[in-house]
């Protein structure tokens, strides 16, 4: 797979990252010298291997269904550049 | 279990100005799992908190934070899934959708694309006695709400309320089984109904708490067969879907005219475009939301803060072993077991609170009287009362019980039980004692009933006269000698003491 400018536009707007017009050729190389180098990795044949998902075996973690936080909203707010009768305050969102 | 038979119903048919159409949904419904704490923080549930008080740092996206799963959430979307008869995966794991919107504070929500936790079960949707509709259940997931905005405080600003970020979702989805606007509706009420059953979600649909997103496309008569017996979804028209729902009326309505603008698309020679709508109920039409189709491109990748999540079978057969008995086999038991019919057994299983109500007063009683007292007189009166709940009742299911054994034993009869009833609704009190103090014991001595039979044919000689040729008349003696004991003498006895007297 190789990567335009258009597409390199593309996922910087989705990532919602300015990349400059004239910027754009330099990150589609860098793109495509990553994927080409992940692409070596389908070159090993993993027939029949489980994918590993953890270095360690563990097992994921689990909570019991109990109310053990929360309850602070002046904190969760505080780095709000807006906050407005305990509310984030955002630029109109026009559905 | 006893099996109750069913027919599939006609799809509908909507006729075009050139020929005729069917139509195909597939539902995908976000069901709010009913806990105390979000699925992975500890954050509550509640309904209804002061803005952003029910709000961990982790459902806030603070940096650093990492997620913990909620174990009793998962077990609620097994429960679920084995509710809906589905195969449940032991291996799962969580993916990152990625998408920007205010009220995602993370910038992705996490969900389970690849590997979700239950897999395919089927549920049957009920169209009348005899005819119900089964649909395929392709899979649930679990999944994280997103958080509330509000555009209406200010002109300049949306307000965002993180209090439902990070509740837990089982979100739902149906393979295209789903033939008319009323099968949707119902579709989603027995989910509701299921879930309602199994506890595992309150199916509130006013405060969202199961909403709906709904794929419809049209095809022509014959197609979908093709389809059924291929698999094959190229014999499908292309679908458009039609974002969060949350009532059952406005769905029937936005598949209603969605269905009409394809056919109107596709009858004028033009191809219907696969988007995302929106259904305005005010205009009563759907509409293009062309801002969303960039926001599809989800970037999905397995969320590298979780492990996958490993089950073991044996936690799933002892959440099996304490499933409650769900309302196909309520219902069925219901027929079989009080030999009601199938609309009564509908009506008394479709709210499990009202099942076990009347399970109570049935219990070593007549069954159809006991139906019979709930349906008409109970569920009567509490709709009388404002819809009242039925955890509300002013009549206790222990009460009504003591009713229907004063008629049994004929104690009373079945006019007095309607005043009795409506005594211990508005006053309360034992039944059998309030029939003592109050005098309301039907008159069975035969002495009695005799005097006043002698006492009304006494008085009206010209009726006895008119009984005697035409013994359909006997009645109103009947009504005359009930009227004189105030209605508490055993409407048989008196009816045959008068055959008996007037020599009929």
């Amino acid at each position: 797979m190789s990567i335009d400018t258009d597409t390199a536009r593309r996922v910087a707007r989705l990532a919602r990252i300015r990349v400059e017009e004239d910027q754009l050729p330099a990150l589609a190389g860098e793109f495509n010298a990553i994927l080409g180098f992940i692409e070596q990795l389908s070159e090993v044949d993993v027939t029949g291997v489980e994918p590993m998902t953890s270095v360690t075996p563990q097992r994921l973690k689990r909570r019991d269904d109990e109310v053990t936080d929360g309850g602070y909203p002046k904190k969760v707010l505080s780095n709000a550049p807006d906050a407005r009768e305990g509310f984030f305050a955002v630029p109109k969102v026009v559905e | 279990m006893l099996d109750l038979t069913h027919d599939a119903p006609a799809p509908k048919v909507i006729q075009g100005a050139k020929e005729d159409w069917e139509l195909v949904i597939g539902l995908e419904v976000h069901a709010q799992v009913a806990s105390m704490a979000k699925l992975f923080s500890g954050a509550s549930t509640a309904f209804g908190a002061e803005p952003n008080s029910n709000v961990a740092f982790v459902d806030a996206a603070m940096p650093g934070m990492l997620p913990v799963i909620n174990e009793y959430c998962v077990a609620q979307a097994v429960r679920t899934g084995l509710g809906l008869k589905a195969q449940i995966n032991l291996f799962s794991a969580f993916d990152r959708k990625n998408y920007f919107y205010p009220d995602q504070p993370a910038g992705y929500q996490i969900s389970q694309l690849y590997h979700p936790i239950v897999g395919e079960g089927e549920v049957i949707v009920d169209m009348g006695p005899g005819v119900a509709r089964k649909v395929r259940i392709e899979r649930i997931h679990l999944e994280q709400d997103a958080g509330k905005s509000i555009h209406d405080m200010d002109p300049a600003a949306s307000f965002v309320d993180l209090n439902r970020a990070g509740v837990a979702l089982m979100e739902i989805v149906s393979r295209p089984d789903i033939r008319g606007p009323e099968e949707a509706a119902a579709y989603i009420l027995k989910l509701r109904q299921i879930m309602r059953y199994l506890g595992t979600c309150d199916g509130d649909m006013q405060n969202g708490n199961l909403r709906a997103d709904v794929n419809v496309s049209v095809c022509r008569p014959g197609d979908y067969e093709k389809y059924r017996e291929t698999g094959d979804f190229s014999h499908l028209g292309t679908r458009c879907e039609i974002k969060n729902m949350n009532s059952t009326r406005f769905i029937q309505q936005a598949i209603e005219v969605e269905a009409r603008r394809q056919i109107a698309i596709l009858e004028d020679g033009g191809e219907v475009v696969q988007e995302t709508r929106g259904f305005d109920p005010d205009r009563g039409e759907t509409r293009s939301q062309r801002s969303k189709e960039e926001a599809h491109d989800y970037r999905y990748f397995p969320d590298p803060d979780l492990l996958p999540l490993e089950i073991e079978q044996g936690w799933v057969d002892d959440i099996a072993g304490t499933l409650p008995e769900l309302p196909d086999e309520k219902k069925a038991r219901f027929v079989s077991g009080f030999g009601m019919t199938e609309y009564d057994a509908s009506v008394l299983t479709a709210e499990v609170e009202n099942a076990a109500y009347f399970e109570e007063v049935a219990v070593g009683r007549d069954g159809k009287l006991a139906a019979n007292w709930v349906i008409n007189e109970l569920f009567g009166r509490l709709k009388k009362d404002d819809d009242r709940d039925i955890e509300d009742s002013p009549v206790s299911a222990a009460q009504l019980g003591q009713i229907i054994d004063l008629i049994s034993k004929g104690d009373i009869s079945g006019k007095i039980a309607k005043d009795l009833f409506e005594i211990v609704w508005t006053e309360g009190g034992d039944p059998a004692r309030i029939v003592e103090e109050r005098g309301m014991r039907q008159v069975t001595d035969t002495g009695a009933i005799e005097a006043a039979v002698d006492q009304v044919i006494a008085d009206n000689p010209a009726q006895v006269q008119k009984a005697q040729a035409n013994p359909k008349l006997a009645g109103w003696f009947v009504g005359q000698v009930m009227k004189a004991t105030g209605g508490k003498a055993n409407p048989k006895a008196v009816n045959d003491i008068v055959t008996a007297k007037l020599g009929l």
